[in-house]
């Protein structure tokens, strides 16, 4: 029989320490959609994902009751829609935001990403009409995901997009200023975008993808927290060891949940992506491991080394768990949503500088910071660009979620709600960059030899 | 197909009883029971056979939660293959 002890780990980290599936996430290829006409297009696609993701819920909430163990999000990625609607006007486009819109109402999913375009090294009318398009496609809809990869370590970074992100940005922020700018919160802007990542906003399901799939994300950041908690004053070595052992429980949970849901849903499976999504729960934070490590405050000197061995022995304990790794794998920190990052912000030592360095070593990157509503668009831009650098040069992915909360400064706070949590507005500088911004342009892709 | 049933709560008369024939009127068989109790601290691990389940999985496990709810005590019932996934290589 199972070891009594093992039986009751499982169940307290699942009870006690938030263990769960963050998500799975079903990617439906929307190429057999496209046509020459607009209202044939929308039907399409409406018919195709509420075809294939028709039992993804039910499924999901079965493979709950089964396991015992809550998967907290159902999704749906598609194939950018920039690609499937290239011949719209961004009128069109924003129509098909709401046939998307449609489709995740009926079947009850979370979110569906994918209002997306790739632009690292320029844009095809699709995508720049798609782009003009995503401020009014994310007020009128809510569940509806968008994402603009305007660099990789190939091409190099398309300033000009650059410097439109950081336009589409603030008139996003303004459109939904009633709801603190939350339209900002469904969209991110990427480099080396993954092409099987499961988490919104960022999903999408990628040209090389089979016609559906299942992919997996896992959480944890409790359980992990609990662990190093439990370990205590060990040395790096023995700490690294213990992440590592948490980690490969934690997914293999994840590989069971992915092969037994795309076996019900008869769905090729994909992927499980090794992430440590916090919440805004307490005792569900990334900030609360790293603090466990040794740190008084997240944000505080050593963050960044703290940061790197986690992600590290996250994706060790992960790789050997699963049998097909991919999406963002890594830890993931989001301000808003990981109380420990919350507090550390509002106290001061967490500051935008810190956080730019902790994506060098960890997975995405300035990921759901509420930024002043003034912010000039140039000063957004300067700070995608100097994110995506880091991804571009690092040969990683990086983004950047942020919010500029309309009508609001220093000093206040922006309240998202759910799991998106509330956020403490941060300081940015004051001096401009916007004669950088303007130069347009491409910034050349970095060389890969003579690496310092 | 297998699946564990964790019975916890605070030590009374009649939690066996109460689980066991809930089993029973599921048609579920219990092969295995392995049971403490630490400072009235009752807790009881049984491995049930679910072959002869005259009930679909999903309302035998909000039964027996209910059941225990009724008792006092937390009832999880969860398929064998998570703890065979996390504890065995």
């Amino acid at each position: 029989m199972l070891n009594t002890n093992d039986i009751l780990e499982t169940i307290n980290m699942i009870q006690k320490e938030h263990l769960d599936v963050r998500t799975v996430t079903m990617g439906i290829s929307l190429f057999d959609c496209i046509s020459d006409d607009p209202a044939r297009l929308e039907e399409k696609i409406y018919d195709k994902i509420t075809r294939s993701a028709k039992n993804l819920v039910s499924v999901c909430e079965d493979l709950e009751r089964t396991y015992g163990i809550p998967i907290v999000n159902k999704r749906i990625s598609v194939t950018p829609i920039s690609y499937i609607g290239a011949g719209l006007s961004p009128d069109g486009f924003v129509r098909l935001a709401k046939v998307l819109e449609r489709a995740a109402c009926e079947l009850g999913v979370n979110f569906i990403g994918g209002f997306s375009a790739h632009v690292q090294k320029g844009a095809i009318k699709g995508a720049t009409n798609l782009i003009e398009a995503i401020p009014e496609a994310l007020t009128e809809t809510t569940h509806i995901c968008s994402s603009v990869n305007v660099a990789t370590t190939k091409a190099g970074i398309n300033m000009d997009a650059v410097k439109r992100m950081g336009e589409i940005i603030k008139e996003t922020a303004y459109l939904t200023r009633d709801k603190d700018s939350i339209g900002c919160a469904k969209l991110v802007v990427f480099a080396n975008i993954p092409e099987d990542n499961p988490f919104m906003a960022g999903a999408v399901h990628g040209m090389g993808e089979p016609d559906t799939v299942i992919n997996v994300g896992v959480s944890g950041p409790g359980v992990v927290a609990a662990a190093i908690k439990e370990a205590g004053d060990c040395d790096f070595s023995a700490l690294a060891e213990t992440v590592k052992r948490i980690a490969f429980k934690i997914t293999r949970v994840g590989q069971l949940i992915a092969a037994e849901a795309a076996r019900r849903l008869g769905t090729p499976y994909g992927i499980v992506d090794l992430s440590l999504a916090p919440t805004p729960a307490a005792g569900d934070s990334v900030a609360e491991i790293l603090e466990n490590m040794g740190l008084e405050r997240c944000g505080t000197h050593g963050t960044t080394a703290a940061l790197a061995l986690l992600n590290d022995a996250v994706k060790k304990g992960g790789v050997m768990a699963s049998n097909h790794v991919g999406g963002l794998s890594g830890a993931f920190i989001p301000v808003s949503e990981d109380k420990g990052m919350i507090e550390a912000a509002e106290c001061g030592t967490l500051t935008l500088e810190k956080l730019e360095a902790m994506t060098a070593v960890c997975s995405v990157g300035l990921d759901m910071i509420a930024i002043p509503g003034d912010t000039p668009a140039s000063t957004i831009s300067g700070i995608i660009a100097d994110e995506i650098s880091i991804g571009v040069v690092n040969t990683k992915t990086t983004a950047v979620r942020v919010i500029p909360v309309w009508g609001k400064g220093v000093g206040e706070s922006a309240e998202f709600g759910g799991l998106l949590g509330y956020a403490p507005i941060m300081p940015l500088k004051g001096e401009s960059c916007q004669r950088f911004i303007d130069r347009g342009g491409r910034i050349p892709a970095p060389i890969h030899s003579l690496k310092n | 197909m297998k699946a564990v049933v964790t019975v916890t709560g605070k030590d009374k008369v009649g939690i066996i009883a109460m689980a066991s024939a809930e089993c029973a009127k599921h048609g579920v068989n219990i092969v295995d029971i392995s049971q403490t109790v630490m400072k009235e601290y009752f807790a009881m691990i049984m491995l049930v056979e679910l072959d002869g389940m005259t009930t679909p999985f999903s309302s035998f496990a909000d039964e027996m939660k209910e059941a225990g709810k009724a008792q006092g005590v937390d009832i999880h019932v969860m398929h064998e293959d998570i703890f065979n996934a996390m504890h065995r290589i």
